[in-house]
This record gives C-alpha cells, sequence and structure tokens, in this order.
C-alpha cells in the first residue's frame, strides 16, 4: 500500500474513532457508536497490515488469532458484577502492550542514539505502560478478592515509591542522552513494575472507582508515547483521546466523594477503624421485618430504591426487578437513586440493573434523585451504607462534604443490611438509628424476594 | 515544522476533542464508555504490528508478537464486552 493511501486510512480511522466516541454518549446512538469505533480499529490494522514495511506475516499472524481467542473468551464469559475486575484486566494488557511496544523500538536500536526526544518518549512509554501493566494487575486482585481490600501499608511506602519514580525519571533522561543499553531498558522496565505495585496497594476497595478510571487514562496515554516513539499520528491521537476520557471520569469519581486525587492515592481511606460518635449514649435501631414493612411500600404512591455494591455481591438484580414490577403494578411510582460510586467502577451500578431489564429512564443521578427525595414517601436502602451517610453534613467526620443520597428527607427509610457494621469508611451510620428509620437486617437477595413477595398480598 | 511538533499538535487537540466529547456522556453509560475508550487504547496494536511486521528476528520480535498478543485480547475483548453492556441498554418492546 502506498504511505499516501496508508496515511488516509489513518486520517479515516481517527474520524471515525471520534463519531464513535461521540455516539458512546447516548443509549439510543452507543451500539453504532461502539460498532464505528471497531470498524475504526479494523481500518487501521488492515491499513498497517498492508504496510510496505510490513513483510512478515507468521508472528503477527499467531499473535492476533491467540489474542483474539483469549479476548473473546474473557469478553463472553464475564459478568456483570465482574465487570470492573475485567475492564482492569484489559487496562493492562493495553498498557502492557505499549511498553512492550516501546522497548521493542528501543533494543532494536541497541547502541545507536535514540536522540532526546526519542529516548523520552520511549521512556514514558515504559513508564506509564508497565505501571498501567502491574498498578492492573493489583487492582484486578483486589477487585476480585485474591488480595485484600484493606489498604496494604509498609513503613517508608511513599519514600520507596518516590525513590523508584526519580529512578526511573533518570533512566528516561539516560535513555534520551545515550546510546541504547537493553539493560537498562530491563531495570526500568523492573523498576515501573514494582512502583505500579506500590502505587495500587495502599489504595481502599470503595476507592477502586477511581484506579480503574485512572488506569484507564493512563492506557490511553502510553499508547500515545509509542505514537511519538513510532511517529504515528493516529496511536498520539487515539491514544489522547482515551487518556482524556480516563482523566475526565477520574475528576467525576474524585468530585462524588468530595477527595482529591492525592487523598485518594496515599489516603489510605478504609484502612483505620475511626470510632467517630461511638462515646454518645446507646442508641437502638428499630429493626423491621418483610411483613412489617411491605404494607408500607404497597400503599406509597412514589418509592425510591437505593442500591449499593452490597445488591451486587447479593445477585439480587433480578429480585430487585420483581420487586420494582410489583410495585408498578399497584400504581406505585418507583424510581432509582444512583451515587456515582455506588459500584466498583463508574457507571458499574447503571450496567447491573439494566442486565436485570430495569429501564434506564428509572435510574435517577445524585442531584435529580435528591430533587425527588422530599416527595418520597419510602426510601429502599439496599446494600449501599457510606453513599446514604448523614455524617457527611457533619464537618468533623471523616466524610465530610461527600455528596450523599438524602434518603433522610423521605417520610421513611427502609435499611436492608446484614447487620449494623460500618462500611468501607469505617465509620458509624447515624441514619440507622432515627426515628423514622426501620433496619430489615436480611441479605439482600432474600430480603428482596421476600418484600417482592409480600407487597402483592397487601 | 518536525514531526514532534506536529506529534504535540495532535496530542493536545485529541485531549481537548476528549474532554468535550466525554464531559457530556450520562452516567449511565460511564461503564460502557470506559470500556469502549478502553478498547480503543488497544489502538497500540497497529504499532505492535509494525514492529513485528519488520522481521528483525530476536528479542525485538519476541517483545513484539507479546504485544501484539496483549493489545489484541484488549481490543477484541473491549469490543466485544462493551456490545454485550450496550445491548443491555436497548429496550425491549
Amino acid at each position: 500500500m502506498p504511505p499516501m493511501l496508508l496515511e488516509l486510512a489513518y486520517i479515516l480511522s481517527a474520524f471515525l474513532f471520534i463519531l464513535g466516541l461521540k455516539r458512546l454518549g447516548s443509549p439510543a446512538t452507543a451500539p453504532a457508536g461502539n460498532s464505528m469505533a471497531a470498524a475504526a480499529m479494523l481500518i487501521a490494522v488492515v491499513a498497517t497490515l498492508l504496510d510496505r514495511q510490513v513483510v512478515s506475516y507468521a508472528g503477527i499472524a499467531g499473535g492476533i488469532v491467540g489474542g483474539a481467542i483469549v479476548g473473546t473468551i474473557l469478553a463472553r464469559r464475564v459478568q456483570m458484577t465482574a465487570m470492573p475486575q475485567l475492564v482492569a484486566v484489559f487496562n493492562g494488557f493495553g498498557g502492557g502492550a505499549s511498553a512492550l511496544v516501546a522497548s521493542a523500538e528501543l533494543i532494536r536500536q541497541t547502541g545507536m542514539e535514540p536522540g532526546i526526544a526519542g529516548g523520552i518518549a520511549a521512556g514514558v512509554g515504559i513508564l506509564v505502560g508497565t505501571v498501567t501493566f502491574s498498578g492492573s494487575v493489583i487492582a484486578w486482585g483486589k477487585l476480585q478478592g485474591v488480595i485484600t481490600q484493606r489498604p496494604v501499608l509498609f513503613p517508608l511506602q511513599r519514600v520507596v515509591s518516590f525513590l523508584l519514580f526519580a529512578a526511573l525519571v533518570a533512566g528516561v533522561i539516560l535513555l534520551a542522552a545515550g546510546p541504547v543499553d537493553p539493560l537498562l531498558v530491563l531495570a526500568m522496565a523492573g523498576a515501573a513494575l514494582l512502583l505500579g505495585i506500590l502505587l495500587v496497594v495502599p489504595i481502599g476497595g470503595a476507592d477502586m472507582p477511581v484506579v480503574v478510571s485512572l488506569l484507564n487514562s493512563y492506557s490511553g496515554l502510553a499508547a500515545s508515547a509509542a505514537g511519538f516513539v513510532l511517529g504515528n499520528a493516529l496511536l498520539i491521537l487515539a491514544g489522547a483521546l482515551v487518556g482524556a476520557a480516563g482523566l475526565i471520569l477520574t475528576q467525576l469519581m474524585c468530585r462524588a466523594m468530595n477527595r482529591s486525587l492525592a487523598n485518594v492515592a496515599f489516603g489510605a481511606f478504609g484502612g483505620v477503624d475511626t470510632t467517630v460518635g461511638q462515646d454518645g449514649p446507646a442508641r437502638t435501631a428499630r429493626s423491621t421485618t418483610a411483613e412489617e414493612a411491605a404494607p408500607l411500600l404497597g400503599h406509597a404512591s412514589r418509592v425510591a430504591i437505593i442500591p449499593g455494591y452490597g445488591l451486587a455481591v447479593a445477585q439480587a438484580q433480578h429480585e430487585v426487578k420483581k420487586l420494582v414490577s410489583n410495585l408498578e403494578e399497584r400504581g406505585v411510582e418507583v424510581y432509582f437513586a444512583i451515587h456515582p460510586v455506588a459500584g466498583r467502577m463508574p457507571g458499574h451500578m447503571n450496567v447491573l440493573l439494566a442486565e436485570a431489564d430495569i429501564p434506564y429512564e428509572l435510574l435517577l443521578d445524585l442531584d435529580d434523585a435528591n430533587d425527588q427525595m422530599p416527595r418520597t414517601d419510602v426510601a429502599i436502602v439496599v446494600g449501599a451504607n457510606d453513599v446514604v451517610n448523614p455524617e457527611a453534613r457533619n464537618p468533623a467526620s471523616a466524610i465530610a462534604g461527600m455528596p450523599i443520597v438524602e434518603v433522610d428527607r423521605a417520610t421513611t427509610v427502609v435499611v436492608i443490611k446484614r447487620s449494623l457494621s460500618t462500611g468501607f469508611a469505617g465509620i458509624d451510620n447515624p441514619l440507622f438509628y432515627k426515628n423514622r428509620t426501620m433496619m430489615l437486617f436480611a441479605d439482600a437477595k432474600v430480603a428482596m424476594a421476600d418484600l417482592a413477595r409480600e407487597v402483592r398480598e397487601v | 515544522m518536525g514531526i514532534w511538533l506536529m506529534g504535540i499538535y495532535v496530542f493536545v487537540l485529541a485531549m481537548f476533542v476528549g474532554f468535550e466529547l466525554i464531559r457530556k456522556i450520562p452516567p449511565t453509560l460511564h461503564t460502557p464508555l470506559m470500556s469502549g475508550a478502553n478498547a480503543i487504547s488497544g489502538i497500540t496494536l497497529i504499532g505492535a504490528i509494525l514492529v513485528v511486521g519488520e522481521g528483525s528476528g530476536g528479542w525485538v520480535t519476541a517483545l513484539g508478537i507479546a504485544a501484539v498478543v496483549f493489545a489484541t485480547i484488549n481490543v477484541v475483548g473491549g469490543f466485544l464486552v462493551t456490545d454485550r453492556m450496550l445491548r443491555m441498554f436497548r429496550r425491549k418492546d
């Protein structure tokens, strides 16, 4: 393929990537948007295969077939509850691939001078790509429950991380300054692997939406760096698009917790037991049963459901759907209040509810839901804790200023939970002890099934 | 204008386009958006193809093939799983 034609194919591909991302912005056009982005990728890959520089096909064919099989299996088998882990894994592979491309380019130039710009681009590609890879592996482990969800801390952790980072920056400078030494490339990859691990292990399970978003951004930036190494504008462009997308989601997630990125990265949130307000007089929570709560729901005119990660863990989505259907049959208006960090990645809860065939029109975001709350008869909190904790209004609290679903403004609150234990943030929830709150101590799935059944008999 | 400067132009402008496109996307679609964007970051596959395709052999080709495998998992898995999720958002009439 003549170079001119190749460039034209890349421009078409870039155009389709941008259009595809734009269409991913509304539920009606999103499937077409995704197909458009996939087509853009196919055009870019086919055009590259026809490039004059490409003379050897065996390795490429084997790699693509192998990767396609693994990717297909992973994508088909994953449960929606495990989506954050899968996205973490894919981020890791993307970042790892970019680091490998940058390394291979450098090693090809062994003994030669990559130049200042070339050295910096390759060094940054190795650094960001490898950190993405090992950080994603740790994020996967935490989300999958293979590694503890609690922050893992050890003495001098930040000092070690900083020294590693400084050493990597020195490595980048060495690459830019002199002839390529494969040992330097290897050492940098090793240091970056370690750095990725050190950056993610101190972050608690509840902060995973931020970590996954940030790693997503890194995987894009690594691709951009690889683009600079190869002098390929399409890589730079597509990588930057993804880098921007990940950064925005990171920012949204941080804002949803009223915390800075630095606080998420180094705050070790949820690791220490902050026992706020434990010294006050003994408070009693009012316990209830599905039989007792059902009439409240059945006779309500408007019911809010506030789902949290506990709902996903209990796999209770389909029982929730049954409850919604039964309530709607009785003429009760039902809506869902979705907190941005309700799941383990941005928008996770929406996917879980969509899987259970709950129309997305019923899912309200934080602001809309809070507008509805004073006109809501019953708010059912299922498997959520910190996102409905009124302590967020207390300036002295560890979660001060975090935007919450203001369920305490509804007439009655029913909290479905297995015990009075604290959430990930490790702080007590005064909501549980309010007069108008009833605690339904049960597994989310069982409780939802019971409520759905009892509501029919009201 | 050098190729590097050109690259920086593309990078900066694409970041702006990315910000503008994604800022307006409703939270409902954040997960599929992220997995779709993730698949796009697999664009590094074309870099991997170029590295292997030169046929220099040895470590360069070995690393390149590993990159092809990694990037293809990212691309194929990413687009497929995004499609699977988006189907669930379709209204069932």
